[in-house]
């Protein structure tokens, strides 16, 4: 009795979301209930990853970026997921190492998903250098971030006396994705800047957002900041319709 | 007026009834975040102490906000029932809980709750164990009434809540299909669209609405947009059953979702002048849930399950059908784990229902709290044991929208089997009748899915 019938299966044509399970009683069959127990799993893995930074440094490098560190004041994973006002200060001697050589800030942050910033952060800074040097905006250093949450970026951009500050930050994983990308834009850095003062890209990896896509949103974006002196609400996507739009 | 008690050989002082309230709840992260948490466990065992010793007449006396201050401190003082308030003015918090626990009946505690205030529901939860809170609930009683009835005795309802990450009507169709195919769906189809603009909202209720009446549900629908969104949907003549909105306990965490109390209340008049309702004129639907204050700032350093309890003497100032806390939704740094999960729920539920209102739960977490489907398990049987007017029904338990899982289609089939519940009365009637069978395992002629435009 466990499997549905052809019909009812075929309600799977219409969307993502668990529909036709199929009964073991009033339970899950076992095959669902395993496959639910393990996108779980993935997410829950994701949650708690350390971020590989010598791996994320590599790549970065490997795009002709300078690649520095900065840690924020969560001592740990747990402390990060209960505390969110740690994961948003900086710890004061990382801070204190970076230059101050102004232009565009590139932030790479664990955030909720550390799997998301190893396997998406690289690919969209890749699609996105060329675009950014098209408009004279091509950051010159990736900063990565752990225990990071994305206010850490308005610390890290002033101390690098950065006009804007892009953050790429692993979302909070779903049963859906464990490893979507988030990207959040922010104009003159510094802290107490409030969510209202970014604009963000969600839902980046290869069965959402793609790279080039996001990519294209995420210069336009930067480009527009840079032009009009502002970000957040009052900087609308406007371009026409066909284009990528913020997700 | 300050409050103190001696535990341990260490006296314990509080200053006010808010410093109390929050010292003696049992701990949770939100609290700690605040920094309203008892610093110790002895701490928190005196502040317990000297909380059962406060006459419930105090509450009347001493606000946790000031009266000045928020509207909703307002609503709640003068909203008071003396008369209803008499039979247990007498008491003291702690007499309060034993009173509860003896000898109130179902009659008395209906007739109560009007004369409560949410603080005097919230201190008391604060010195129960989670039986005392399943206990109490479960002989409270509140029956509501717009094309069904909830509520009665043996009952327990279900939200169908058919989420699509892109608002697709196909895919919220075919997830509408499959929860009434596993009995889900009595206490309303409810839909939270991903886009909240009126043009879409509106799309969805007649997708919805055409699906009630093609099938001939008795059930209402809803779509979970902001109410604004659904007065102007109902000003364009879109068929709107409930208005929902998410609301909070104080005047400043109501701003921070774009609502006031003089709002709701024309949101529930523009609802009611609709006349859609066949059985009775429950048309509002809340949700609530701790940590939204501290989230919003507005917490005035009330703990979060007296915020909470709060937010409910705003729901009931509206008649609502539904109310549902969203226990796990908002994160771990409010409410860590599967344990502060569970305690959360049951305090929210027994204080709704004190509170005499519709009370639902949404049994939920997200990845990054300390839970799984085991403690979601736990929680729904023990919230089927206290008599939880509805949960959740979502597709596999996985929200593909709000990226959270909730409880299942299959939990609720599972929890009224294992308690003897059924479904609201007519919603019953409409099963047998359209031959939705128990095993669950064919789709009846009448409900083909190319009558809802799955061909």
């Amino acid at each position: 009795m466990a499997d549905p019938p052809a019909a009812w299966r075929d309600l799977r044509r219409f969307t993502a979301a668990r529909v036709a399970l199929g009964r073991a009683g009033n339970a899950l069959p076992t095959a669902a209930h395993l496959d639910f127990q393990a996108a779980h799993a993935l997410a829950r893995d994701a949650v708690h990853a350390r971020l590989d930074t010598a791996v994320l440094a590599a790549d970065l490098g490997a795009l002709g970026l300078a690649v520095s560190t900065c840690r924020s004041r969560a001592p740990d994973r747990a402390a990060y997921l209960l505390r969110p006002d740690l994961g948003r200060v900086a710890d004061p001697d990382d801070l204190a190492a970076l230059p101050r050589e102004g232009g565009v800030a590139l932030v790479i942050g664990d955030g909720l998903s550390a799997t998301a910033a190893e396997r998406q952060a690289a690919p969209l800074v890749a699609a996105a250098l060329p675009m950014l040097a098209a408009i004279g905006a091509a950051p010159v250093r990736a900063v990565i971030a752990t225990m990071a949450r994305v206010a850490l970026g308005d610390h890290i951009g002033a101390a690098l006396g950065a006009e804007v500050v892009i953050v790429l930050i692993g979302e909070r994983p779903g049963l859906s994705a464990p490893d979507s990308l988030g990207a959040y834009i922010t104009f003159a850095p510094r802290p107490g800047r409030t969510d209202a003062e970014r604009n963000c890209i969600s839902n980046i990896r290869p069965g959402g957002l793609g790279f080039p896509e996001a990519a294209a949103t995420l210069a336009w974006l930067v480009g527009q900041m840079r032009a009009r002196g502002l970000s957040g609400v009052a900087l609308k996507d406007d371009r026409p319709a066909g284009v990528p739009r913020i997700g | 007026m300050g409050f103190a008690h001696t535990i341990g050989g260490t006296r314990f002082v509080f200053d006010d009834l808010r410093t109390l309230m929050a010292r003696a709840t049992p701990f949770r992260s939100g609290d700690a975040l605040a920094g309203v948490a008892a610093g110790s466990g002895a701490e928190r065992v005196a502040a317990q102490c000297a909380l059962a010793d406060v006459p419930l007449r105090h509450f009347l006396s001493e606000a946790v906000i000031p009266y000045e201050a928020d509207d909703v401190t307002r609503l709640i003082i003068d909203g008071h029932d003396a008369r209803a308030f008499a039979p247990v003015s007498h008491l003291t918090v702690g007499g309060f809980r034993d009173w509860l626990l003896g000898k109130a009946d179902t009659a008395t505690l209906t007739a109560l709750a009007p004369g409560l205030m949410p603080e005097m529901t919230a201190a008391v939860a604060k010195i129960m164990r989670l039986a005392d809170l399943v206990a109490v609930a479960a002989r409270c009683s509140v029956v509501t009434r717009f094309r069904n009835t909830l509520g009665l005795p043996g009952t327990l309802s279900v939200r169908l809540q058919p989420n699509d990450p892109t608002d697709d009507p196909r895919g919220v169709a075919a997830a509408v299909l499959d929860g009434l195919l596993l009995g889900a769906g009595d206490a309303v189809i409810g839909v939270n669209p991903a886009t909240d603009s009126v043009s879409n909202t509106i799309r969805l209720l007649q997708l919805l609405d055409e699906v009630r009446a093609r099938y001939d549900i008795p059930t209402q629908s809803c779509v979970l947009a902001h109410v604004t969104t659904t007065m102007a949907a109902i000003a364009a003549g879109a068929p709107v059953d409930l208005v929902f909105q998410s609301i909070g306990g104080t005047q400043g965490v109501n701003e921070s979702f774009g609502v006031s109390l003089s709002l709701l209340a024309e949101a529930r008049d523009a609802a009611l002048a609709l006349r859609r309702g066949t059985v009775g004129c429950n048309v509002m639907y809340f949700e609530t849930g701790q940590g939204s204050a501290l989230s919003a700032d507005a917490h005035h350093g009330v703990d979060q399950q007296t915020i909470e309890a709060r937010a409910y003497a705003v729901a009931r100032a509206y008649a609502p059908l539904l109310v549902n806390s969203v226990v796990g939704f908002i994160g771990p740094e409010y409410l860590a784990d599967g344990k502060q999960i569970t305690r959360a729920g049951l305090e929210d539920h027994f204080c709704g229902k004190l509170l005499g209102l519709p009370m639902g739960v949404d049994v939920c977490y997200t990845n990054h709290a300390e839970a799984d489907q085991d403690d979601m398990d736990a929680l729904l049987t023990l919230l089927g044991v206290a008599g939880v007017t509805y949960v959740m029904g979502v597709p596999g338990a996985d929200d593909v929208m709000l990226n959270y899982q909730s409880t299942s289609f299959h939990d609720a089939l599972a929890v009224r089997a294992a308690l003897g519940k059924r479904p609201a009365p007519e919603f019953v009637a409409w099963l047998d009748r359209v031959g939705i069978g128990t095993d669950g395992v064919a789709i009846p002629p009448a409900l083909s899915p190319t009558l809802i435009g799955l061909g």
